[in-house]
Formats: structure tokens, sequence, C-alpha cells
């Protein structure tokens, strides 16, 4: 039972990242129909941005989530601006293929600046901090304070992200221009800002989980985002593109797949099933899990 | 329609007879490679794509030997000139650009791919075309093969095979170790690992109690590792590359998991060290083909020039293309001549070549004959390098 239940930690640690990355891939499309391939690299750029902050200005994990969320979150508005933007109305499959080069570029960029090995980021600090080896013990079942840290970090990210998007009046205009853009024009709200503003959203919350996985893994190199950028693509996908709460659920439901499938399944089949169970959902739910649910399309 | 299917039979004859006149070509018989002002080396290896990470550094490696040779004068008098591609991880870009040394580009020797997968696609061009590859890192058993289990004449690698080191890997747990019982913990998307697992599985003499499975690219293990730990086994063998092996070492550990850990070559890299962490990398063996342990003059001198060109430490990577360019620069002068036919009928004669990976001549297989050491790491630190003798 003790064992089930650290599966369950670890699925859920897992799942919290597959959903933060899983969220700015539902919201982007929500808001333009665009799968935003370069997504999952801008959470790699995470990664390296709060390597680079830790490195320099030895800041401690919160000022450096913080700070590195406004760094992606730029560079989400920044790409969107100069990539996607000429091309509002052009075929949706020229933006799909912009979106793919702009994630070519991002890891090649990257590969060019940085080199292709991969990093440690624990190594950026000049002492490592305490708390990254401390671990909970609770009958059997260990807890490690960066999972915590983890699991904490996105729930409270999701909570003020659901806030924002149903209580301010930007969330207001993201729900209006989901569901119908040019009406939400012609009452007077501006769908670029609103564009924008989705971008900025959607990269800050990449950029804290490429923080947080480079801590907890202590691993990072330019081609990580490509890896969970697929997988959080998949969970948006099951859950619903185009819906929050579809993202969350999807993140948390792949990652515990995964981790059930390896701990009491074969390690050899594990993505083969996660697919599996892609297929038979897009076969009985083409929508996704929650795909009904039309009134929160952001 | 029937014009333009005549013009089309024609356009195909003249292709087929295009076809044939380039084949009969067929080696580099045509050129002289003695006439030419400088010695040209072919460099083909990953600087971007997947497997940059082990490409980067032998392309490195290779400008640093060639610099040092033509300080010192060069070969027979001629300076040597560095032809480099970098075939961005595909293997098929791989054979393309290896064609265009061999024919476009007139090098004596190409030096690379990386990677077993892309040195195979392009050893066959060169074969063709009759010029020696020589890969310093390519490792899988069938490398040097043909179909029917004879040598392929024109290819040599500087790594022992996978097989080498998993024998060695497997009798170094039983008799140093004194292990009866092994988990192994193997990454299913390389050929690499792959072979490795079946060498070790078989030579090992105990018994083999778990055999798990990673993908390259994760970095969590935590739920295979859940498992593993609740498992009764004397050492954890990792057939894998240091990207993946340094967050597993760091996760098991901290898990809890307390075994002995051993590693294939692919470990070889300083950021093992640092991705693992310090407290983690305890009881950690694994095989090199490069030490800095086994330090003397040339090595040292091999680490500080790197160092000094390329601003990071030298790995073993970039240790098996240095020596690659001194046997070929060895079998050049021996041949007394730039043409590759020459060359390669020298490579054969390689015997006790001195390199920084050790002393090394090749066998009947155009593989190299050497030791594998075995580094032994506590704390973070290397602390002992075992020799386990090649079979």
């Amino acid at each position: 039972m003790a064992v089930f239940i650290q599966q369950v930690i670890n699925g859920l640690t897992l799942g919290s990242v597959y959903a933060l990355i899983a969220l700015g891939y539902t919201m982007v499309y929500g808001i333009i129909k665009l799968l935003n391939f370069a997504h999952g690299d801008i959470f790699m750029v995470g990664s390296f941005v709060g390597y680079y902050i830790i490195q320099n200005l030895n800041l401690g994990l919160f000022p450096t989530i913080i700070l590195t969320m406004i760094v992606t979150g730029v560079i989400g508005v920044v790409i969107d601006q100069i990539a996607y933007k000429p091309l509002r109305n052009a075929p949706r499959l020229s933006v799909l293929i912009t979106a793919i080069g702009v994630s070519y570029l991002l890891q090649n960029g990257m590969t060019a600046i940085v080199g292709p090995e991969t990093k440690s980021f624990l190594s950026a600090f000049e002492q490592t901090p305490g708390f990254v080896n401390q671990s909970v013990s609770l009958g059997g079942i260990s807890i490690s304070m960066m999972q915590i840290i983890l699991l904490s970090t996105t729930i409270i990210l999701m909570i003020l992200l659901q806030f924002v998007v149903q209580k301010t009046k930007m969330g207001k205009a993201m729900r209006a221009v989901s569901i119908d853009q040019e009406a939400a024009q012609l009452m007077g709200i501006n769908a670029n800002a609103v564009i924008a503003f989705t971008f900025l959203l959607g990269s800050m919350l990449a950029g804290a989980g490429g923080v947080m996985v480079g801590m907890y893994y202590n691993s990072m190199n330019p081609l990580m985002g490509a890896g969970y950028g697929t997988k959080a693509f998949v969970a948006a996908v099951i859950g619903g593109i185009g819906l929050i709460p579809g993202a969350v659920l999807g993140g948390y439901l792949i990652g515990m797949v995964e981790v059930m499938i390896t701990a009491y399944g074969n390690s050899m089949i594990r993505d083969a099933v996660v697919y599996l169970i892609l297929i038979i959902i897009l076969l009985v739910k083409p929508a996704g899990l929650l795909g009904k649910n039309e009134n929160e399309k952001v | 329609m029937k014009n333009r299917l005549r013009q089309g039979l024609l356009g195909l004859l003249a292709g087929g007879a295009l076809l044939a006149a380039g084949c009969s070509g067929g080696g580099t018989a045509d050129i002289n490679y003695d006439e030419a002002d400088t010695i040209k080396l072919g460099s083909v290896f990953a600087q971007s794509g997947e497997v940059s990470a082990y490409g980067l550094p032998q392309a490195q490696a290779v400008q640093l030997a060639a610099e040092e040779i033509n300080e010192a004068g060069g070969i027979n008098g001629k300076q040597v000139e560095v032809v480099e591609y970098d075939y961005g991880s595909e293997d098929s870009e791989a054979a393309t650009v290896t064609t265009r040394l061999a024919t476009e580009d007139e090098v004596s020797v190409i030096l690379g791919p990386d990677v077993s997968g892309a040195a195979v696609a392009s050893l066959q061009v060169a074969n063709q075309h009759e010029v020696p590859l020589l890969s310093p890192s390519a490792s899988l058993d069938s490398f040097t093969e043909s179909g029917d289990g004879s040598v392929i004449p024109y290819g040599w690698r500087i790594a022992y095979p996978d097989s080498y080191q998993g024998n060695a890997l497997a009798d170094f747990a039983a008799t140093d170790l004194n292990a009866q019982t092994a988990a192994v913990l193997g990454d299913n998307s390389s050929d690499y690992a792959v072979g490795l697992v079946a060498t070790f599985t078989e030579a090992f003499p105990g018994e083999v109690v778990a055999s798990e499975n990673f993908t390259a690219g994760e970095t969590d293990f935590s739920a295979v590792l859940t498992n593993l730990r609740g498992q009764d086994f004397d050492i954890l063998f990792i057939p894998g590359y240091y990207q993946e092996a340094g967050p597993i070492i760091k996760q098991a550990r901290e898990m809890g998991i307390t075994q002995p850990i051993l590693g294939p070559d692919g470990f070889g890299n300083d950021s093992l060290y640092e991705l693992a962490g310090a407290s983690g990398l305890t009881d950690v063996y694994y095989t090199t083909q490069f030490s800095a342990l086994s330090a003397n003059e040339q090595v040292e001198a091999f680490m500080s020039n790197y160092k000094e060109k390329f601003d990071k430490e030298a790995d073993m990577f970039a240790a098996m293309a240095y020596d690659g360019v001194y046997v070929a620069k060895e079998a050049i002068e021996r041949a007394g001549s730039a043409d590759p036919q020459a060359v390669n009928e020298a490579l054969a004669e390689t015997t006790d070549f001195d390199g920084v990976t050790g002393t090394f001549s090749f066998d009947e297989m155009h593989n190299p004959v050497k030791t594998v050491t075995i580094i032994e790491v506590q704390n973070g630190e290397d602390v002992e390098a075992h020799e386990v003798g090649a079979e």
C-alpha cells in the first residue's frame, strides 16, 4: 500500500508538469485555434532562463520563478507579435507551419547559444540550497521537498489562472474572443491585445514549469521541450483542447497513467499505452473528455 | 502522349547510361592525391540536432589535432586541411556528405560519424568509393561487419565494440563486486543500450532479477525506481547515456537505493557528476575509453589544449576523435602517400598505437584491441581505475 501511495505521489508530480504546459497549449488553441508547437520550447527556454538568473543574480527559487515567468511571458508575446500576428487572416495551415518553424528556431537557437550537452540545473547555485535534498517521511512514504514545492506551486498557479480568466475584465475579454473573435471586436474588445495577453499567460506558466522541472530533475537540454511538449499536447487533446479544466485533467491523467503502467505493467509499453488512450478517447469522444463544456472556452 | 512516352524512355535510358558510367568510375583511382598541396581529412559529425552532444566534441577534437599536426610541420611535409560537415543528426545526410567527401572533396581519410546508425550508413558509401572511414565512437558490434560476417575493407573504429564492455562489466560485477543478482535498467530507445542489456544478461554468471526500461529524453524515473527499491538485488546496471543516467542515479540514491551502480562508457562526461550530484555519485562504476586518471604527459597536454581552445573539459568522445586523427596521420606517413587505398592498407598495419585513449592495435575485424578500464567513483570523485582484460 505504501508503494502504491508513493506511486500516486510520483504520478501527481509528473502530472503537474504536464498540466502546467498543457494549459498554454489549450489557451492559445481556445483563442486563435492555433496548435502552438513552439510552446514546449518556451518551457525549455524557461529552464535555461532560470538557470542563468540563479547563476548571475544569485536569487532564491521563488524570486527566480517569478522573474523567469516575466521573461518567458515577454518572449511568448514577442513570438506572437513577430511570427503569428502577420498571419492572423492566413489559412490555419500557414500558422501551424510557422509554429513548427518557431519551435526549430528556439531549439537550434538555444543549442547555438548554450551548446547541445545536457546541463545540470543545480550547478547554477554556488551552494545547493538545503531544501533540494530534504524529504518528508510518513510511514514508508517519502515525499521530497521539491515534489511538495512543484505540486503546491502548480496548484497555486492554476488557481490564479482560474481567477484571471473568470473574475477579471481581461479574462472576460479572453472568453469573449474565444467564442467569436469578430463579434468581440464589434463590442469594442481589442482582439490583438487579448491574444497577446493569452500568449503572455501561457508562456508564463511554461516558464514556471521549466524552472521547477530543471530544479527537480536537475537536468536540462535545448531539446527537452519536445518531449514534454508532445505529452502536454496529448494531455490537452485528451482533456478537450481549448478547455482549461480539460488541460488540467488531461495532464494529471497522463502523468498518473505513465507512472502506473511503469509501476504495475511494463515500462517498455508505457508510451504506447498513452497514445492508445489518446486514440480511444478521440474515437469515442472526439472533443476530448470535457469536450461538451462550451462556455469556458479560453 | 506517345511522344512524351518516348521522351520519357529516352530520358530513362540516358539516365541509366550516366549511372553506369558513374559506377564504372567506381573508386578514386583517377585522382592523384599526391599532387595536391595539402592532405585533406574529412570530418562528418553531428554538430546540431539530437546527437550533437556526442558529435560536437569530436568535431572540435579533430580541429585541435589537425592544428597541432600543422604546427608540428604537417604530414609528409604537407599541411593538413580538414573538410568539415555537420550532418545534423540525420543518417541520410551523413551518407550524402560522406559521398561528397569521397568524390568531390577528394579526402584521404574520413573521420566520423559519431553514432553507430549514421556511421553504418556512411561506411557503406565510403566503402563503395574506396575511401577509409574511421569512426571514433561507433560501437555497434556489427559496424565493421558485412552481411556474411567478413570485415568491411574500408571501415575502422577507435571505440571498442559494445559486447567488449558488456562482457567486461558482467565479469567485473561477479568477480570484483561479488554480485549474485543484478537489476538492469536500460534505455530502450538506442541499439547501443539494447545490445548492452543483451550481452550483460548473457555474460553475467549470477541471476538478473529485474529488467526495466526507460527512454532517452526522459527525466522522471520515480515510478520505475520505486519499483526497484522494493526488490532484492546486489548491483544495478544502467546501460544508457549520462543525460539520463545522471538523473537516475540522483533519484535512486535519494530514494534509498544504495546498491553499487554499473554503467557503460555512455556515462563518460563531466556532466554526469553534476547531474547525479556528489552525494549520489558514490559506489558507481563505469567503463571508459578515456580516463584522466591514467594521466601521462600526452593526456595532460590534450586536456589542457582542448580546454584552452574550447573552454570546456575534454570528454571521452573528444579523446577518441583526437586519437582517430593521429591514427590516420601515422597511416598516411607509413603509406608515404595520401592515396585513400594506400592509406587504408597502412591502417591495417597500425600496431601499438600510443594515444590518449590507451595503446592499441587493430584486429582482423578492424576493431581496436585494448583493455577495458572501469572507473570507480566515490562521493563524486574518481578514486580508482580498474583494468579488465580484453578477451
